[in-house]
Parts: structure tokens; C-alpha cells; sequence
């Protein structure tokens, strides 16, 4: 419980930390698949493994830690040793595996669960590739070992810091014994040796194979886990350091002379000791060398690689305290205006004070801009995050196919950005699954064999639209018509659908042309999930598809969820406001033009077609002096294809509003469907702002009911 | 060890507002409302009206940036509507995250109740006793002590009583 308590605030920290840094490194990866490994890459690399393993060791998340350690080994072989025939594909995919494992480990701690995933197999196949690594490798010394048949490799590692190999002065064997069920024995004792690298050498163990079998791990549990090392410490200093082992239950620490070397020693070791002596005189030989390269390799790494720090200049800031800064920002420009404003000021008439308020209306001006646009975040991270699933795909599909980003500087409020990333992820799944055809397919028809998807985002007006376009087979109408008729999906008949219609066959829960269900798509659920993510922010989508030439899916979204261009409109003595979006016209209408229907609806004809009138102090209940049509306004609103119009006493100007929600307590009484949420106007009243959706609707609905409730 | 020791701060901290209500007036009756709800005390301020709300919620205001709903407590409390004049005021309480404004007559004092002078409320009728959570006996005075979330929360009652 306490542990909880002092963790709390390191924990928010250290999720974000971690997050960021495995985003790094799966740029990263990705970056050198198509590069190739350089020097910079393995240190960066190396780097933020190394990052990881510390924060998490130091958050007890021992899983993440071992695994990155391990991760970290491999790259420490590449960096020192510069092996020649790497598997570049293979060691992309292990360290892809791993940044997934510490992914959904990452996405467990930050849910509250405990991250208990399992990383020992990755261990396993990490270590493997090692010592395949270390197979090939160059250096005879690692050959030595590999024919006395056993896989010493993490025992002879040579620490950065040490130059030369020391003959330690003191011999010591350690037997330690972790405590009854502290569980992962093997991982520990490899830790533990691991540790010791740095002051002792000559190190040797048993049992060897510590990681790769577990019949090791039953070892150490029954008989201890056993070390032979020399090193340059006291028998103080070596205590001292295995005291601080954790899970330890006992150490027994006997110092050995050198004549006893061989006997302390179970006879299976002997052929080991020999190998040792081998290679250490063979490493006395290269160790100079590796010296030398590894100071050309730091020279190297001081080139700036740009794609590599993309987030250096960067602060990361709590939101409330962005709110915060936005509200009194706001309030600021209120005062401003009721200072500069003030009817008795103006009325002397002094220069310089007029002067003065001007400038200072200028400075608040550029305040509030560049406050409003600090929540904007570029659309980089999201773009990015589809190389990712361009390059998985492709794999699996077998297919060859380049993503290009256009635009991705291109920003949007941060509250948008976690709903579209989802979508945009279907998006690129499906052109790459259903609209790319194969290799074989694509020479066939004349086109390039290597597919193209393209990312694009660019603003258009109050919007940002975001363009996903692949160059694939296009949509088929036969095809989509036919599977719609097989579910009963059609609610018009084939004839009079237009193709726009045809093409949003697509988005219908359910849908799908494919026959079997694989592991990216089929089931029909993906745009129905897209439609409905689009929605929530108040975007839209849109499909174009030209057959055998590719599809386009534009996603349209609004700039941000919090500023809106308003008309303000007075009813009465409260003013509302209306998004100037929906509007489409305002007028005065004549009563001529005015009918009633028998259920005693209003409505008006304009240009031939009939729009119903909804009279706003009527539906808000607000007492009015207006409420005859020739002397208020009528303003025509327009929402999914339907039109109304509102009636109400004067239109007050535009503006643009920063929204703000109604308060969680009214919302949880009542739900009020006309309103979209309110905002604060310069001199400091309130101003609903009108839903012109829910007015519809709750519009509909009530009428409706009276045609229920009177035919009833 | 270590966590004893928070736990018994913060109960320090609540000690020092147990048992302190502010008072306030509403027609003849005077209330209490348990200090550590209270975020502040306005004035009356003009109220912007939010359609389709019970009339006891009379709209919202504008509190330095922040949107906050109004409760005029004489209609919750169904008694008579009085105009508001400079005397009238505004209790913004905060309860489980959300703020709300109680519209009342006169704001009173603080007073300092100790439990033993507080009894519980006779049933005299439904309606009026959910809110009160208890009464306090103060110099011969009587307070009507409130339980806010019962207040904020008790609309159940309302939509049986509608039907």
C-alpha cells in the first residue's frame, strides 16, 4: 500500500517516459530496416534500451527490465565487436517483438494492472540470436568456446571501462541462495553475474546455461547458484556487493588460493578452465584494437542525425494546466474590454489612453491566439504510427507497398487527435488488405508492382481534411450492390442509387465483401467503427473510387473541438448562439409566405420548397416581445440534409466562441438536447449554444408523439 | 509506520472543519450546510436560464471563467419565490467534483456545532425531511442542519411526484 503511495506521481512519469522512448526506437527500427544498421543508429538504440531498463528497474517492473537488458547485450555485441553477416531482418523483428511485449506491459501498468506478461521465451530467442551473432562472428576467442561446447557468451563479457585485462588478485567462490519462491532463480543469477562484470573477471559459473534451460532454474533452487571468479576486491568488498542482491537468502563466500583453483571445482569445469586461460591471452591481443574503434565510433556519433531527435525541443505539460491558462486568458480579454471600454473613459476622450488600449487590445489579441493554439498537436505522431502497420502488413500480405506522408505538420486539437488515430489505422489496413492487389496482379495490369498508399492532411477553411489514397483495385458497384443484397442492407432499389450511395454501402455495420474472415479484415466492422470515431468529433467522411485505378477516403474534421464561429441571435433577454456552419441563410419572411398545417405546425415556403419553423422563445420558454414574424428574423439551419427554421428576435453579430461544456451536474439530470454546450461572451453573460441537430431530432420526436398521443 | 501517520494528518485536517456549518436564512427558517462543502460566498449575479431543467435550477452563471448551475433552495424546497434583492446569495458548493450555487435569502455566520447538540430529524413529513440530515440546538436557536447530497441528488422523488 505504501509502495503505491510513493510511486503515484513516478509512475505518470514513467509511463510517458517509457512510451516515448519505445516510440523512438520503433522509428528507429523501421528507419534502419531501409538504411541499414550505422553506428549512430546501434548507439541511439543502445541509448534508449539502456533508458528503459534503468526506469523500469527502478519502477520493480524486473520483466521490462530483464528484457531490455538482454535486448541490450545484443547491441553492445554489435557495437563493440562489429560482427559482419548480421540477420538484419531477423534482429528488426526480435526487437519489434520486444518493443510489443513492453508495449502491452506499458498498457497494463498504466491501466492499473500488474505487469506480469512473460518475457522469458523473447529472453530465449534473444539470447539465441546472440550466440548465433556470436558464431559468425570474427573473433576467435568466441570460436574457443563454442568447441568446448558450452554457450559461455554473457560469463567473458569485457566491460566498456576496462581497457586491459587485469589478473585480479584474489580468487573467491560464491554460492548464493535466492529465497523460497522468489521465482525467475535463473534470471536473477544471470543479473547477478551481469553485476559483477565491472570488478571481477575470469568469471565462470554453474550451473552454465542459466537462461536457456530451466532445469538450471530447479538447479540453483536445490544446491545454490555457484560462482568462480577473480577479482582486485577485498573479501569485504566482495560481501558487501552480494549482500546487496535481492531476493538473497545466503551467501556463502570462500576465498580460494591458487593452488586450489582446480580442486574447488567440480571436474566437469576443467575442460572450461583451459578455454578460459585461451581466451583471455587471445583477448589481451584484441582488446587494444577494440579500444582503437570504439573511439572512431564515438567521433561518429556525435553527427547530428536529425530523423533521430525529433523530440528534443519539447516540454510536456499537464492539461489541466493548459485549461487553466485558456480561462484566464479568456477572463483577461473580458476585463480588458470592460476597462477599455468603460463608457466615462471613453468619454474624455484622451489621446494617449486611446492609444495605449489599442496596443493593448493587440497584445491580448495575439495572447489568446497563441494560447488557443498551444493545445494544437501536428499530426506527425499518428502519421508515423502507420509505417508501423504499412511494414507488418506487408510482410504478412506479402505485397510491396510505399507510404508516403504529405502534410503531417498539419495540426489538430489534441483531443481530436486520440479519436482519429484509430480510424486512419482501419483506413490503412484496408487499402492495404482489400484495395492493393498482389505483386503478380498489379504487372498484370500495367501498373508498378510496388503499391502506393498515400497519408495527406491539409486545412481547407475551418476543417482539416485527412486523404487516405492507394493506387489498388478501386471499389467494384456490382460486387457491393450484390453482397447488399444477400445481408438485406438495401433500402432503395438497385436503380436509383446513385454511386455516391453505392460507395456507402461500405460504411453499413455488418458489411463486408469478404468471404472468409482474416486476421485484418472481414468481419465488417472496421468502418462502422471508422464512421462512428469521425462522428464523435463532428467530421465526416467521404469515399471516391474509380474501379482499377484506386480508392480515396477524405476524412473531414473540424479545426478544433473547442472554437466555433457563432452567430449570436437575441431572444428575449438571453442571447444564444448558433455554429455558423449550420446556417444557411437568414431573412425576414413576409406572412405571405407563411402557412399552418392542421397539426398546427408552422412553415414556410421558400423557392419552392416548404422548411418547417421552430419559434425559439417558445422552445426555450423565455418570455419575448417579439412574436410577430415581420419583426424578428427567421434563420434558416441545416443539419444531415435536414432544414429548419428558427425564428428569433434580432441577430446580434458574429464571433468566434471558445466552447465550454454545460456543467457535469446538469448534464447528468437531464439530457437537453437542444444545447451543444455554452460559452462566455466579451462582456462576461453566458450564451447557449444551440444544437441544431437535437433540435431536429427532439423536434421530430415531439411531433411524432403528438401524432401518437392524438391518434392514440 | 509511515502511513499511520498521513492518516492521522488528514484527519487533523478534517477535525479542524468538523462540526462547523455556515448558517444562512430562508424565509423564517435558519440552515446549516457543513463547512467543508463550501467553496465561497457571491453575490447575486445575472443568471443566463438553461431550458428543459426543473424551476428550482434556475440556469448558470459565470464565475471567473467557469460555468456553474444555480439552485434557488426556497423553490426546492417548495416554498414561496422571492425576488432576489442585494441581500441575496450565492453558496457555491463543490460536492463529488461538480460545483453548484445555492440562491439563498441571507448568509448568517460559522458557527461550531458539537455533535452532542445535534439530534435527528422527527418524521414529521416525507417530503421536507430528506434534506435535513439533523438539527442543531445553538443559544436557544434551532438550525436546520442540510444534507447536501441528498439535495442535489433526490430527483427520483420529483419524477414520481410529476407522474
Amino acid at each position: 500500500m505504501a509502495e503505491q503511495f510513493s510511486n503515484e506521481p513516478m509512475l505518470d512519469i514513467y509511463i510517458f517516459e517509457s512510451t516515448q522512448n519505445i516510440e523512438q526506437l520503433e522509428l528507429l527500427i523501421l528507419e534502419t530496416e531501409k538504411t541499414g544498421y550505422t553506428p549512430a543508429a546501434i548507439n541511439e538504440i543502445f541509448r534508449i534500451m539502456h533508458t528503459i531498463k534503468g526506469s523500469s528497474a527502478m519502477m520493480l517492473f524486473n520483466n521490462i527490465s530483464n528484457l531490455s537488458h538482454n535486448l541490450e547485450d545484443v547491441f553492445y555485441y554489435l557495437r563493440e565487436k562489429k560482427p559482419q553477416n548480421i540477420d538484419y531482418s531477423t534482429l528488426s523483428d526480435l526487437v519489434l517483438e520486444c518493443v510489443d511485449f513492453i508495449k502491452v506491459e506499458l498498457y497494463k501498468i498504466k491501466n492499473g494492472d500488474s505487469a506480469n506478461g512473460d518475457a522469458s521465451g523473447l529472453a530465449e530467442s534473444i539470447a539465441k540470436f546472440l550466440v548465433q551473432l556470436k558464431q559468425n562472428g570474427q573473433s576467435e576467442s568466441e570460436n574457443t568456446i563454442e568447441k568446448s561446447g558450452t554457450s559461455q557468451s554473457p560469463v567473458f563479457y569485457i566491460s566498456k571501462d576496462k581497457t586491459k585485462v587485469t589478473m585480479g588478485k584474489n580468487t573467491f567462490k560464491a554460492v548464493i541462495f535466492f529465497e523460497d519462491g522468489c521465482e525467475m532463480e535463473n534470471i536473477r543469477a544471470y543479473a547477478v553475474l551481469n553485476n559483477m562484470k565491472d570488478f571481477a573477471d575470469n568469471v565462470s559459473c554453474f550451473p552454465e546455461k542459466i537462461i536457456e534451460s530451466d532445469s538450471s532454474l530447479n538447479e540453483i533452487r536445490k544446491n545454490g547458484f555457484k560462482i568462480f571468479f577473480r577479482t582486485d576486491r577485498s573479501f569485504d568488498g566482495v560481501k558487501d556487493f552480494f549482500q546487496h542482491v535481492a531476493f538473497l537468502r545466503d551467501i556463502e563466500l570462500i576465498e580460494i588460493n591458487q593452488d586450489n583453483n582446480p580442486d574447488s571445482f567440480e571436474s566437469s569445469k576443467s575442460p572450461i578452465l583451459e578455454s578460459i586461460t585461451l581466451s583471455v591471452s587471445d583477448k589481451t591481443e584484441n582488446n587494444p584494437v577494440i579500444v582503437h574503434q570504439t573511439k572512431a565510433i564515438d567521433e561518429k556519433a556525435s553527427e547530428p542525425d536529425i530523423q533521430l531527435n525529433t523530440v528534443q525541443n519539447i516540454i510536456s505539460v499537464n492539461v489541466a494546466k493548459l485549461d487553466k491558462l485558456m480561462d484566464l486568458v479568456g477572463e483577461m480579454v473580458i476585463a480588458e474590454a470592460m476597462v477599455t471600454q468603460n463608457p466615462d473613459i471613453l468619454a474624455l476622450e484622451h489621446e494617449g489612453f486611446l492609444k495605449a488600449s489599442r496596443q493593448l487590445r493587440k497584445i491580448t489579441n495575439e495572447l489568446q491566439d497563441t494560447v488557443m493554439s498551444i493545445r494544437m498537436v501536428p499530426l506527425i505522431t499518428t502519421f508515423q504510427k502507420m509505417h508501423r502497420i504499412v511494414r507488418d502488413m506487408c510482410k504478412k500480405l506479402g505485397k510491396d507497398v510505399q507510404l508516403t506522408l504529405i502534410g503531417e505538420e498539419t495540426e489538430v486539437d489534441k483531443n481530436i487527435i486520440e479519436h482519429i488515430s484509430d480510424p486512419i489505422m482501419h483506413l490503412v489496413r484496408n487499402s492495404l488488405d482489400h484495395g492493393i492487389e498482389s505483386e503478380g496482379e498489379r504487372i498484370k495490369k500495367g501498373k508498378p508492382p510496388k503499391g502506393m498508399v498515400t497519408l495527406e492532411a491539409t486545412n481547407a477553411g475551418s476543417d482539416v481534411l485527412i486523404i487516405i489514397k492507394d493506387d489498388g483495385r478501386g471499389l467494384n458497384k456490382e460486387i457491393l450492390l450484390s453482397k447488399a443484397k444477400e445481408n438485406h442492407l438495401l433500402s432503395r432499389p438497385e436503380e436509383e442509387m446513385t454511386d455516391r450511395e453505392i460507395y456507402n454501402l461500405i460504411f453499413l455495420p455488418g458489411f463486408s465483401t469478404k468471404d472468409n474472415v482474416t486476421e485484418f479484415s472481414g468481419r465488417g466492422v472496421g468502418m462502422d467503427v471508422v464512421t462512428r470515431n469521425i462522428e464523435t468529433v463532428g467530421g465526416s467522411v467521404f469515399v471516391e473510387s474509380t474501379e482499377g485505378l484506386g480508392t480515396t477516403i477524405i476524412l473531414k474534421i473540424p479545426l478544433t473541438l473547442a472554437i466555433i464561429d457563432g452567430m449570436n441571435v437575441r431572444v428575449g433577454n438571453s442571447c444564444y448562439t448558433i455554429p455558423i456552419t449550420d446556417i444557411r441563410e437568414s431573412f425576414i419572411p413576409y406572412s405571405t409566405e407563411l402557412i399552418t398545417d392542421p397539426d398546427g405546425n408552422e412553415m414556410i415556403i421558400v423557392r419552392e420548397q416548404c422548411y418547417p419553423i421552430l419559434r425559439l422563445y417558445e422552445y426555450f420558454e423565455v418570455t419575448s416581445d417579439v412574436t410577430n414574424f415581420e419583426e424578428g428574423i427567421l434563420v434558416m439551419v441545416e443539419q444531415d440534409g435536414k432544414t429548419i427554421c428558427l425564428f428569433a428576435d434580432e441577430l446580434l453579430g458574429q464571433q468566434q466562441v471558445v466552447v465550454k461544456a454545460l456543467p457535469s451536474y446538469i448534464k447528468n439530470k437531464r439530457k437537453i438536447h437542444s444545447l451543444a454546450g455554452c460559452t462566455i461572451l466579451g462582456d462576461g453573460s453566458i450564451s447557449l449554444i444551440v444544437d441544431i441537430g437535437g433540435f431536429i431530432n427532439h423536434k421530430a420526436q415531439a411531433n411524432g408523439m403528438k401524432h401518437h398521443l392524438e391518434s392514440g | 509506520m509511515s502511513e499511520s501517520m498521513v492518516l492521522d494528518l488528514q484527519n487533523q485536517n478534517e477535525d479542524t472543519q468538523k462540526g462547523r456549518y455556515l448558517t444562512f436564512t430562508l424565509g423564517g427558517e435558519s440552515y446549516g450546510i457543513e463547512i467543508q462543502y463550501v467553496i465561497e460566498i457571491i453575490g447575486t449575479q445575472p443568471i443566463t436560464e438553461v431550458p428543459e431543467l426543473p424551476t428550482y435550477i434556475r440556469g448558470i452563471i459565470n464565475l471567473r471563467g467557469k460555468i456553474v448551475p444555480v439552485m434557488d433552495v426556497r423553490l426546492r424546497f417548495k416554498k414561496q419565490f422571492k425576488e432576489y434583492n442585494d441581500r441575496t446569495c450565492i453558496i457555491v458548493i463543490d460536492i463529488k467534483e461538480s460545483s453548484i450555487g445555492l440562491i439563498v435569502d441571507s448568509v448568517s455566520e460559522v458557527i461550531s456545532i458539537p455533535e452532542s447538540d445535534i439530534v435527528e430529524p422527527p418524521e414529521i413529513s416525507k417530503s421536507g425531511n430528506n434534506y435535513v440530515k439533523g438539527i442543531g440546538k445553538i443559544s436557544g436557536e434551532v438550525k436546520l442542519l442540510l444534507d447536501c447530497d441528498r439535495m442535489l441528488n433526490d430527483e427520483d422523488t420529483e419524477i414520481i411526484n410529476k407522474i
